[in-house]
């Protein structure tokens, strides 16, 4: 499991590079992986990667577009303008968590 | 440890801009025919994949109002039909013609569906709209059923025939359902 130096401290990643320990994020760090991506996070931006942090831990896997939608209240098409081209996977790089497993 | 930033990469080479594109014909009216044409275009418009999905023939049951909230499962010529109770059990095929066996095999395949969280069909083409995918209805099947488009799901874009179909789908990979 590769480690990467973000924001000036190591953070553990997989290879792909989305972040595989989910107790060393905090909005701080979010903002930084946000920015590595393209993305300045505004309060439209944190909402639906709030909602994503607070449903992992139950669940033990990352809310699909379709969750964030239906639980979370988010429509989907807001996410495609917050998020470009692929909302779901940006969501959960920039929360710290895996890329959503589930089809819809 | 490594100094090397890695950071994944979203926006290529699927973008819209790297010019991937995909349409996906749905041919079958049938419920389990109907949600692998689903599943996959909400899956390529999510990675940002420019999608297009055009239903011919049986398929345009699944953008009829009045029946795409009720496809059907049927056993009948169906091979490889197992109860998930009993793996092993072989289901014998004459079994399907029984009255009433697709209406408890169709209510059987929904609530499997329903326990995986994936949407009914009316929700699935929803979605796929809001994600920016593109609805077609195909010209010749549709005068053959004698619809009318007051028939059709409301964001279906337009009936298309054969060549507008070819417009549509030039430079795009396709997938026959």
């Amino acid at each position: 499991m590769p480690t990467t130096m973000i924001a000036g401290r190591p953070i553990d990643v997989n290879d792909e590079g989305f972040l595989s320990s989910y107790d060393q994020w905090d909005e701080k760090l979010g903002a930084e992986l946000a920015k590595l991506i393209g993305i300045d996070m505004t309060e439209a931006h944190w909402a639906p990667i709030r909602f994503l942090r607070s449903d992992y831990p139950a669940r033990g896997e990352t809310a699909t577009l379709r969750r964030a939608s239906t639980v979370g209240g988010f429509a989907i098409k807001d996410l495609f303008e917050l998020f470009p081209g692929k909302p779901a996977k940006k969501m959960a790089y920039i929360a710290g968590l895996p890329k959503p497993k589930g089809c819809v | 440890m490594t100094d090397t930033l890695i950071v994944p990469t979203f926006d290529e080479p699927a973008t819209e801009a790297a010019g991937r594109k995909l349409v996906i014909i749905c041919s079958k009216g049938n419920l389990d025919m109907a949600y692998p044409g689903l599943i996959l275009g909400a899956a390529a418009l999510g990675e940002g994949i420019e999608t297009h999905l055009f239903f011919t023939f049986w398929g345009l049951d699944m953008i009829t109002t009045s029946r795409m909230e009720n496809l059907k499962f049927t056993m009948l010529g169906n091979t490889a039909m197992h109860l998930t109770q009993a793996p092993k059990m072989p289901i014998p095929a004459l079994m399907g013609s029984i009255p009433g066996m697709t209406g408890v095999a169709t209510k059987m395949m929904r609530k499997q569906i329903a326990d995986l969280e994936i949407p009914t069909v009316p929700e699935m083409l929803e979605q796929i709209t809001q994600m920016g995918g593109h609805l077609w209805a195909c010209r010749m099947s549709f005068d053959m059923m004698k619809l009318n488009e007051a028939d059709l799901y409301e964001e279906v874009e337009a009936v298309i025939s054969a060549s507008d179909f070819m417009e549509i789908s030039e430079g795009a990979q396709i997938i026959f359902i």
